[in-house]
Order: C-alpha cells, then sequence, then structure tokens
C-alpha cells in the first residue's frame, strides 16, 4: 500500500551548512511515527522540509500522491498538512475563535468537534490567544491545526515547557486523536509518552535516518546509543 | 538561624482584575534550592520579574542579603548580586561564548572597553570568563560563537554568565526547557553544585530534575503559594497534585 507520507533521501541545508544528509521515513493512513533523536540531529528540520516552510536540497517528499517539491507552505497544507510548531505560534492579538476559524476548511473537524476536545479553548472563545496560559495556548495550536481536517497532523514538541498535568492532557488528547484514526507525525522529548503511543519510531542521528521499528523493538542499547538515555 | 539570602514579603502585582502576585513570602536560604512550580499562567514569571526589578510590584518587599531592593533596577539589584536566566536563551549570537562571559566580568568590575587596549588581552577580564566557563564545561568551546551552539550549550552559556556575575543569588527560570535527556541529566548535576556558591530559586517544568535538586518546593496558584514544602511533603499534597502534578509525575 502506498504511505500517506514518504520522505526519501531527504537533505537540506542553512546557508553553507548541510543540516540534514538523507532522511527517509514513511507515515501511512491512520499511523503514528514518533521521530527521535537527540537535540541538534535535524527533528524539526525535517519537519520544517515536509511542511515546506524551508526548501529541501535534495530528495523526495511525496504526500498524498502528490510531489511536495514545488509547493509552497500553504498549499502543503491544502493537501492536507496540519502542523503544530514548534512554540505554539498563535495569533497573539487575535481571540481564540479567530484563531480557530481563520485555519477553518472543510471537513469533520468544526469549531463544536475542536471544543469537545478541549472544552477549556470554549470558555475561552472571546480572549485573545496572548492572554492565554502556556497549556491553553498550545491546546489552541493543536485545534487550529485540526481546523484544517488534516490528512496528517505534525506535532513539533507540543508538551514542551507545560505543566504536568497540562502535559497529561495534551497526550489524552493526541491518543483520542490516534484513536480517531488521524496519522501523526511527533516529536517529543518523552521516550515513555512516546513509545506508548507510537505504532513505529525512526531515529535520526546527524542528519540522517539511522533506525526504523516498532517501539517494542527499540532496545536500552538504542535509547543509549541514539537516544542518550 | 542564618538569614535568608532573598527575603520577600507580602508582595502583590496585580493586571487589570488579575492578580498576577497575591501576598507572596518567599525566602532563599544560604545553600539551599528552592523550587518555585505552578500551572501555566499561575504567576511565576511575574513573580520572577519582579524579583529580578524588571516590574515594580503593587505592594510588598523584597530583600537581597539584608538590603530593601525594593525600589531598586535590574541593574543595581544584579550589581548586588542578583543573577537571572532566562526561560528563552538570552546570549549575543554574534559573540564568542569568551566574549559573552567576558561582558558579565566587565560590568560585575565596572570595567569598560577602551579603544587603545583590546579586551581579549585584559586579564582581569579573561581570567574570571575562563573559570566560569571551564566551571559549566564549556571550555573547548569558548572561541565559538554563541549562535553556532547548541541548544543545550546555550543554556549552559548562561549558567556561566550568571556564574561570573559571581551571585549572592540565582534565579533561573525553565532552566532545562528545549533540552534533551542528556542535556538535563548535565545540567541537573551542574546545578547541584552551583548551590554551594549561591542558592538558587528555581523555576521548572521537569519534574525529575525538580525532585533530584530541590531542598524546599513552593507551589504557584493564581499568584498564590499554596503548598511550600519538602520533596516528600509537595508529592504527598492532594491539592497540589489536583492542580499541577497530576497522576503521573509524584
Amino acid at each position: 500500500m502506498t504511505p500517506l507520507l514518504e520522505v526519501s533521501g531527504l537533505t537540506a541545508f542553512y546557508g553553507p551548512s548541510q543540516a540534514l544528509f538523507g532522511v527517509d521515513l514513511r507515515v501511512g493512513a491512520g499511523e503514528v511515527v514518533a521521530l527521535m533523536g537527540r537535540n541538534g540531529m535535524g527533528k524539526t528540520t525535517t519537519v520544517r522540509c515536509i511542511c515546506r516552510m524551508m526548501p529541501a536540497g535534495g530528495g523526495r517528499i511525496a504526500f498524498a500522491g502528490h510531489d511536495l517539491g514545488a509547493l509552497a507552505s500553504h498549499e502543503a497544507a491544502r493537501h492536507g498538512i496540519g502542523l503544530v510548531p514548534e512554540g505554539r505560534r498563535c495569533f497573539g492579538p487575535l481571540s481564540v475563535e479567530e484563531n480557530l476559524v481563520c485555519a477553518a476548511r472543510p471537513g469533520e473537524w468544526d469549531l463544536g468537534r475542536v471544543g469537545d476536545l478541549f472544552p477549556r479553548l470554549i470558555e475561552r472563545r472571546p480572549q485573545l490567544a496572548r492572554t492565554l496560559s502556556g497549556g491553553e495556548q498550545q491546546m489552541l495550536a493543536i485545534g487550529r491545526a485540526l481546523m484544517t481536517n488534516p490528512k496528517l497532523l505534525v506535532l513539533d514538541e507540543a508538551t514542551e515547557g507545560l505543566a504536568p498535568v497540562v502535559r497529561q492532557e495534551i497526550w489524552r488528547a493526541i491518543r483520542a486523536l490516534k484513536r480517531a484514526g488521524l496519522a501523526i507525525l511527533i516529536i517529543d522529548k518523552s521516550l515513555k509518552d512516546l513509545k506508548a503511543l507510537a505504532d513505529r519510531c525512526v531515529i535520526l542521528e546527524r542528519g540522517a535516518t539511522v533506525w526504523s521499528g516498532a517501539p517494542t523493538a527499540l532496545t536500552d542499547d538504542l535509547c543509549v546509543r541514539y537516544l542518550g538515555v | 538561624m542564618a538569614e535568608p539570602v532573598l527575603q520577600i514579603r507580602g508582595l502583590c502585582k496585580h493586571f487589570g482584575a488579575l492578580r498576577a502576585s497575591d501576598n507572596v513570602d518567599l525566602d532563599l536560604m544560604p545553600g539551599e534550592i528552592h523550587a518555585l512550580i505552578g500551572p501555566n499562567g499561575a504567576g511565576k514569571s511575574t513573580l520572577i520579574k519582579q524579583i529580578a526589578g524588571e516590574i515594580a510590584p503593587d505592594a510588598g518587599t523584597i530583600r537581597l542579603a539584608g538590603r530593601d531592593v525594593t525600589a531598586s533596577g535590574a541593574v543595581a539589584r544584579a550589581r548586588l548580586g542578583l543573577a537571572r536566566s532566562f526561560q528563552v536563551s538570552s546570549v549575543a549570537g554574534e559573540f564568542t561564548v569568551l566574549q559573552n562571559v567576558m561582558l558579565a566580568v566587565a560590568g560585575r568590575l565596572r570595567r569598560t572597553y577602551r579603544f587603545l587596549r583590546p579586551a581579549l588581552a585584559d586579564t582581569k577580564l579573561t581570567a574570571p570568563a575562563r573559570e566560569a566557563i571551564a566551571r559549566v564545561g564549556l571550555a573547548d568551546r569558548e572561541g565559538m560563537r554563541a549562535a553556532d551552539l547548541s541548544h543545550g550549550e546555550r543554556r549552559t552559556l548562561e549558567i556561566a554568565i550568571a556564574l561570573a556575575l559571581k551571585p549572592k543569588a540565582f534565579l533561573l527560570d525553565e532552566p532545562m526547557a528545549g533540552m534533551g535527556p542528556e542535556g538535563a541529566r548535565s545540567l541537573t548535576h551542574l546545578l547541584d553544585g552551583l548551590r554551594h556558591e549561591a542558592p538558587i530559586l528555581l523555576v521548572e517544568h521537569d519534574m525529575d530534575a525538580v525532585f533530584a535538586l530541590a531542598d524546599r518546593i513552593s507551589v504557584l496558584v493564581h499568584g498564590r503559594i499554596i503548598a511550600s514544602g519538602t520533596v516528600a511533603e509537595i508529592q504527598a499534597d492532594a491539592v497540589v497534585r489536583a492542580a499541577y502534578l497530576g497522576e503521573e509525575d509524584a
């Protein structure tokens, strides 16, 4: 079966510095893939290339039958890639509702369904995004990505800098999205939560894929060698 | 009994109807790591900014090493020995590691760069800077631009800058943010050693680090300290578990 997302031989550069040297990864429909690796190994750069927020130097990114290579980021989003970026990046001067509505595309996800997932966003509906707590902003960033009705949700450090009780709430929501059948590509610091959630793990080392497999096959030896855990 | 290095009494700060700090009392004793935890939006950063002198409280007092610094600005408090790190790394990216730390030393010694004497040849600046850099384990990076450091190394550089101020107290605002497991472990080890140079008021969401380091934990919710105690006392507190820890981390 053709995967939903297929990245092969991806390379990328920041000016003269090469950041990616050959990333390969696949995400099937309804599959959850954890993108792992130490800091600086190319996880966020890979995500930025997939979402077309920076150009790939080489390789191929195919999504739902389309070659994303020549597209702009908004076109990749229209094909069904919903990004929850590192640092949330909510539109501060807009209300919660405006943040959600401005991203809306037709489909199952609407204000009501996002509100079912994060009731707190409905309570905060008229409030400006910049006045929300960090946890509420994270919920809003996820809700905004869902409003685009993505085929693939990309979560880059969605639990970073959050209180434990809020992190647990975000993980509960992500598990609910998996149960609903949404394909997810996720980067996170919590190995324990990633192993419990993911169908497959892909490890990057120095900008290249070095291991891919089921979380159950991720041995302590691999974790020490590639993740420093 | 020893006097607190930092003593906060009755601190209040309102933003319109929002009580960001609601009659906060807090002590930082010599040699201790006092962790300040609480949900996002509880007022931790607002409290840190008042302690650092970046925003003025509506009421209350802040004493540093016995002196009332409530009316002093951020620069005066830094000169009196309050060293602060930020949630988001705040280093001069175009400067090398050594130059970043030298700026802190120059600030402490009130030395200015002079046209006729290259600052990098001024051992009064370079020697203490190199000492601080070595102390945090960045000696092999001293010639690198801060912008080229990894995230974890930039966080560590911030600690070196704070250390170069020879502070009486450290205010560290989420130093573990964005660190991988290896980086968090080595920073935890570094902070554990720093408490002997100056006590640390530590704002942090990484509970592994907080539970490993803290002598005392205070929990801030809606601008109020709702609990203060040892790690074991805080872990067992039902109100804290409901408001902050949840069911997994305790």
